[in-house]
């Protein structure tokens, strides 16, 4: 398709400017979260699948691939491609439960 | 701004907040069919909750100064249940021609189960038979990817359903790609949790333009906010779009896509009124 993009025309430094207390916020809130959970269980960075998963996307962040939402989004995404045979409930998590012994 | 709503439930939402959108520039909702976040006991709760659709709310918005158009289908939170789902599709056709009925929706999958895929495909194949627009729900969070695959495949066995008459909504940076490039109009629902974001719905207008590009706030009975439209609008002018980008986006656009249907006519005018806002 013929895309025709529209970049903001705040320069670097304004889209900085612009963002960087509210996403200061959101990385000391994750931060938080995982000293919250250590408080309770240590072990359920490594025993509960969502925590791994978000574990993985923070490496992601960590990362200068040009498009890490996108990464993050594909890492906590069921990548199969089969449909399920039944219903097993109603909702998403989330994450996707790899197999076991899957990572 | 005048803007307009393209997926919003407002059967979940208070007067109020119908009052709340008119007042930041709503001039038309158009509210997809949809799960009550319970399932209903038997087909003929959907009887009454489409006579909801098409005749009360309506009124609803019209006390507000709102159009109100709707969309009626099979929701995919119920779409497994393949008995009901026949009987509620047997319903849609004689609806169809009601005055405000744009299209078959929200229709898709929820889990991506084969009774899912069966239903969505039966309701696609209603859609291109009677001609109608589609609105299209893609499954939520590690469900969004493999859905929208399949949502989009059985799409193309359709060949007869052009792809401007198909909106794929709920679309994410992983899905919105393969939704345009498949022709189709993509949605983006803004949340306050799930889904979009603003900041991240600006995001992908700067990435692709605004080409076949929606914005709505879905507004449901969960979390969601009846007022997302108009705060996307302020994210716009916060990253400094210009007014005419963003009349494209939150105007323009759903008034090219649901004016396929010759149902959906604003009064006169609204379209001229909303042009002098594009500077």
């Amino acid at each position: 398709m013929n895309r025709q993009p529209h970049p903001s025309p705040l320069s670097p430094v304004e889209l900085v400017d612009e963002y960087f207390i509210e996403n200061r916020n959101r990385i000391v809130e994750v931060a938080a979260f995982l000293d919250r959970l250590d408080r309770a269980d240590a072990s359920i960075a490594r025993t509960d699948y969502r925590v791994r998963a978000l574990a993985d996307a923070i490496g992601v962040l960590s990362s200068t691939s040009p498009r890490r939402v996108q990464d993050i989004q594909l890492l906590l995404s069921d990548p199969t491609t089969e449909p399920r045979p039944a219903l097993d409930r109603k909702g998403a998590v989330g994450a996707w439960a790899r197999p076991e012994g899957g990572r | 701004m005048r803007y307009i709503d393209h997926h919003a439930h407002m059967a979940s939402r208070t007067t109020d907040d119908y009052a709340q959108m008119a007042l930041t520039g709503c001039v038309a909702v158009t509210e997809p069919a949809f799960w009550a976040g319970w399932d209903r006991s038997s087909p003929e709760g959907f009887d009454d909750y489409f006579r909801q659709l098409m005749e009360f709310e309506p009124k609803r918005a019209a006390a507000a100064g709102m159009q109100h158009y709707t969309w009626l289908g099979m929701n995919p939170k119920e779409s497994d249940n393949r008995e009901m789902s026949i009987e509620v599709l047997r319903r849609i056709p004689a609806l169809l021609p009601g005055p405000t009925v744009l299209g078959i929706g929200e229709i898709g999958l929820n889990r991506v189960t084969t009774n899912e895929i069966t239903t969505y495909t039966e309701q696609v194949a209603l859609a291109a038979e009677h001609g109608q627009l589609v609105l299209i729900h893609t499954p939520h969070l590690e469900d969004k990817l493999k859905g929208t695959r399949i949502t989009l495949d059985v799409l193309r066995q359709f060949p007869a359903l052009p792809a401007g008459h198909v909106l794929v909504d709920h679309a994410e940076e992983h899905t919105v790609e393969a939704i345009l490039d498949g022709g189709f109009w993509a949605g983006l629902t803004l949340y306050p949790q799930t889904k979009v974001s603003a900041p991240r719905a600006v995001d992908m207008i700067e990435k692709y333009g605004p080409e076949r590009l929606l914005v709505a706030g879905a507004c449901d009975w969960g979390p969601s906010e009846p007022l997302a439209v108009p705060k996307f609008i302020a994210e716009m002018r916060r990253r400094r779009h210009s007014e005419a980008l963003i009349h494209r986006v939150v105007f323009e656009n759903p008034v090219q896509f649901l004016g396929q249907s010759p149902k959906f006519r604003l009064p006169a005018g609204v379209t001229a009124a909303a042009a002098t806002q594009a500077g």
